[in-house]
């Protein structure tokens, strides 16, 4: 589950970290399985699953709220630590956990929910590459 | 402009309810997200990155002021305050709420307006020639037959579960402003030897991950056979078109593989042996649409307006927007003026809820009530009278509308890209915004002159970059953005599909490597009165690549 990142045994899985996110399906709004299993906008609350047990757990989770009409199209993401931070790795995930890079006014960056790597790097210049 | 009889109203009317009890199922949870999404892709109902988005349909791109408004009002109330304008003649909302969707539509129909087909394996949105109605130059106006076959194609029971999407495009005058070979359909309105009307039909356009432009299958089709001709190509298409594999089964795919000929006989004979009951087109009917897009009365006026002069002598801002926003009107003394979505560094095809409201105003103020979006995502206002120009332009300029770059190098179309799209591969607007702020608006871009740059994030080519001068294609590769060049596109009656220069360049070299095109076409050109495209036909692609890949612009790859 969520902690700091830390460094792996050579014999740990290779699995890299994972998080389980969605869009709600009243409003379409990205969200991320929280601890409790339930769904956050803030990706900061996210929970992060570090093998494979867990995120499988995880995503059958989700697979149910789905099926209880809370989300639509759950998936695990990976995620991978930057300067002590979480972040996701992808370029999609990290425009999708914060909103669009040319409206920092939009999405959850607005809100201070983004990624603490992202929203460090918004700051510099409007067309920052992540 | 079209205004809808009870007909339309009530089969608008009755969507919007139908769709309101397919949310409510859906929240319900009776239909699960498989069995929703045809339906709620049929109402322009996409789930993109960060939220819904909801794609409104402006047929053939016409609008009148209360129309423009209520957008602007659904912006601010169910949305983010703002729109974007695509290159269908769309408006796109990026963040409604699936709950308030049923209302918005509700509201749409409120001013005649809708959401159906702007998505699903149908006939989509038809669009038309952005100066439909008011170009000097034109041979019919274009909207009486979009507005024709939108009619058709409404709800079509034969054509709604086609092998893809099917786009149609009209153009009215002798230069293609409708891009009309890069759509399955491309209607060219001509007159025969006896003056006549009727079109040109091209088949089988289309962009995307394999981009062709379309054939020619008739050099004159009668006007009254336009609906039971394109009844017969979709007959062919629906029947022949690939279901096995989607990215085969658009009719281009078809056409290529049947070969010209073969798709030709098979949609003549397919017209020939059809019954053509009900869908030949009578003349009173073509008259009683055409009736609905008679031009508004203007008075004659002069042709040379002091006032304009006179602000021209002392306002270069403003000669600058004369010289490449005016366009001329059929009517002595009018002219067409571009009101520009592409501000220097700003997003393309975006317009504030404020600024559409403001335009709406100018509509109703100076342009009889009415206004077109174009394909390349900007907002004409079509009947100005020369004189009222200096007042409209002060009052797009207060809005931010007023930038003079139409037709030049930072009148550049771009697709969302992965800054909204769930499809998209690379970002395509801080592309746009970056070039556009290289070049800006002023002496070095009209030292370029007329240019064309088109940017996609991702193979389906919304931006579409095959036909841009200069096309971008934003792809991924190994998990970072890296975008492939494409140059000698083009999308008007001289269409051509771009040539890919090579390896693709990074997020930061791209527009360094754009700069290098363009300074080679500057020095390549036989003078300012050789355009970009005109200059790469002649020379063809070596130079730039020289410039490209040998010189200090240099690809990353």
């Amino acid at each position: 589950m969520r902690g700091r990142p830390k460094q792996r045994d050579q014999n740990e899985s290779k699995l890299m970290d994972a998080m389980i996110t969605a869009n709600r399906l009243s409003d379409g709004i990205v969200v991320f399985q929280d601890a409790d299993g339930g769904w956050s906008e803030d990706f900061h609350r996210g929970a992060v699953f570090s093998d494979e047990g867990a995120k499988g757990a995880a995503l059958a989770r989700a697979e149910q709220s789905e099926a209880d009409c809370e989300v639509v199209g759950p998936y695990a993401i990976e995620i991978e630590s930057r300067n002590g931070h979480f972040v996701p790795k992808a370029l999609r995930e990290a425009i999708r956990a914060s909103g669009p890079t040319i409206r920092r006014d939009l999405g959850k960056q607005a809100h201070g929910q983004a990624p603490s790597i992202v929203q460090h790097a918004s700051v510099e210049i409007s067309h920052v590459s992540l | 402009m079209y205004r809808y009889d009870e007909f339309d109203a009530a089969f608008v009317s009755a969507r919007v309810d139908q769709f309101r009890g397919q949310v409510a199922r859906r929240v319900s949870g009776e239909l699960t997200e498989e069995q929703f999404r045809p339906h709620r892709l049929m109402n322009g109902l996409y789930l993109q990155l960060h939220a819904y988005m909801l794609r409104v349909a402006i047929p053939y791109g016409t609008l009148n002021s209360q129309q423009l408004r209520k957008l602007a009002e659904i912006a601010r109330k169910y949305d983010r305050g703002y729109g974007h304008f695509t290159t269908r003649q769309n408006l796109q909302y990026n963040w409604p709420a699936l709950k308030d969707t049923p209302d918005i539509l509700a509201e749409l129909a409120s001013v005649e307006m809708h959401a159906i087909q702007t998505s699903g394996n149908c006939i989509r949105n038809v669009t038309a020639d952005h100066f439909a109605g008011v170009a000097a130059d034109e041979i019919a106006d274009p909207r009486p037959y979009a507005e024709i076959l939108r009619q058709w194609s409404s709800q079509h029971p034969e054509f709604s579960f086609l092998p893809r999407k099917f786009k149609i495009a009209v153009n009215g005058g002798p230069h293609d402003r409708a891009a009309i070979q890069a759509h399955d359909i491309g209607l060219q309105i001509v007159r025969d030897a006896s003056g006549a009307l009727g079109f040109t039909v091209y088949v089988g356009g289309g962009l995307g991950r394999t981009p062709f432009v379309g054939k020619k299958v008739r050099e004159f089709l009668p006007e009254r056979d336009l609906l039971a001709y394109c009844d017969a190509i979709l007959r062919v298409y629906n029947l022949e078109g690939r279901r096995d594999n989607k990215f085969k089964a658009r009719i281009k795919i078809l056409l290529h593989e049947t070969g010209l000929e073969g798709l030709r006989s098979a949609v003549e004979a397919e017209f020939v042996a059809s019954d053509h009951t009900g869908l030949e087109l009578p003349d009173a009917e073509i008259a009683r649409i055409k009736a609905y897009f008679a031009a508004p009365p203007l008075p004659a006026r002069e042709p040379v307006s002091a006032r304009v002069q006179r602000r021209r002598g002392k306002d270069a801002k403003f000669a600058d927007f004369v010289q490449s926003n005016v366009a001329p009107h059929k009517v002595t003394g009018y002219v067409v003026v571009t009101a520009s979505l592409k501000p220097i560094g700003g997003v393309p095809g975006d317009a504030s809820a404020d600024q559409m409201d403001a335009v709406a105003d100018l509509a109703e103020d100076y342009s009889s009530d009415e206004l077109r979006v174009s394909h390349e995502q900007n907002l004409i206002l079509p009947h100005v009278a020369l004189d009222d120009l200096p007042a409209v332009y002060d009052r797009l300029a207060s809005v931010g509308l007023s930038t003079p770059n139409a037709g030049l190098v930072s009148d550049i179309i771009a697709c969302p890209g992965l800054d909204y799209c769930a499809l998209a591969t690379a970002r395509s607007i801080p592309i746009a915004q970056r070039i556009s702020e290289r070049f800006g608006d002023g002496v070095r871009a009209r030292n370029v002159g007329p240019l064309k740059i088109k940017i996609s994030g991702c193979i389906n080519a919304c931006g579409h970059h095959h036909v841009g001068h200069i096309g971008i294609l934003g792809l991924e590769r190994a998990g970072e953005e890296t975008y492939q060049i494409t140059l000698g596109g083009s999308g008007d009656e001289t269409a051509s599909i771009g040539q890919i220069t090579g390896p693709g360049f990074s997020y930061e070299k791209v527009v360094d490597a754009v700069e290098t095109v363009v300074e080679t076409y500057m020095t390549q050109r036989t003078g300012p009165e050789e355009a970009f495209l005109q200059t790469f036909r002649r020379v063809g692609m070596a130079p730039f690549k020289e410039a490209l890949y040998d010189r200090s612009a240099g690809s990353d790859i």
